[in-house]
């Protein structure tokens, strides 16, 4: 399962949803708000997508790990919207019959949806500057 | 052929209509989320060179990806009439 939230996480519900007499291992990797980066304080920051094709390819990534790896089951929840220092941005939780390939499977998917998926963050400072990563380096004249 | 089918190859041959929705830096630099233009481009790469000279973009083409119909595309697929676009800064997501 993959999908996108504009609320924030219930943990509880995900947890349960990972549920298999199988298996011995779950694995679970969250994501959250930190208040530095790169040296700058950031107050807060918020997530864009472009849902369809973040939602195509988050799957697409699901399924890659169900494939590469003996997994019982995997899913991820992805936050787009205003969040606060703290907040959870991403969920990712593996369940398999030993620990092993619920490591290697969750470390997997987060690599593959931070690189892939359509989805953008903004970052709001303390000095009042704001910035999308991975967009303002490319052109060193944007503020 | 039917006049409805060499409608057709004449739309593909040239003049489309074509909708963008711009996302991120993208979208605050064009300053609105979605338009439909015409368009004689052939390419995605056709069509960002004519908007980055219209638009104060800063993202070169080789920073960006693009999807056609909401799936990622090479630059050098052709469009048709009435293709949906989007041009995909770099993501950051987790």
């Amino acid at each position: 399962m993959f999908r996108l939230s504009n609320s924030p996480l219930e943990i509880n519900n995900l947890h349960a949803s990972l549920q298999s007499e199988t298996a011995g291992g779950f694995v679970c990797f969250e994501g959250r708000v930190r208040t530095l980066n790169e040296g700058k304080t950031v107050t807060s920051l918020e997530y864009e997508s472009y849902g369809p094709l973040a939602e195509k390819e988050g799957l697409r990534v699901i399924q890659e790990a169900k494939e590469k790896f003996p997994i019982i089951a995997a899913s991820c929840v992805h936050r787009i919207g205003h969040l606060q220092i703290g907040d959870i941005a991403i969920w990712v939780g593996v369940i398999s019959q030993h620990r092993g390939p619920s490591f290697e499977a969750c470390r997997y998917i987060i690599d593959e949806i931070k690189s892939r998926l359509p989805i953008w963050k903004k970052e709001h400072y303390q000095d009042g500057d704001s910035g999308w990563i991975n967009c303002e380096k490319p052109n060193s004249s944007s503020k | 052929m039917s006049s409805c089918g060499l409608k057709h190859i004449l739309k593909t041959m040239g003049e489309k209509t074509v909708h963008i929705q711009y996302f991120a830096l993208l979208r605050e630099q064009r300053k609105q989320a979605n338009e439909s233009l015409h368009t004689n481009a052939q390419t995605p790469a056709e069509l960002y060179r004519e908007l980055a000279q219209k638009h104060p973009f800063t993202l070169a083409q080789e920073n960006l990806q693009v999807a056609l119909n909401e799936e990622f595309v090479s630059w050098e697929t052709s469009l048709s009439d009435g293709d949906h676009l989007v041009f995909i800064p770099p993501v950051a997501g987790g």
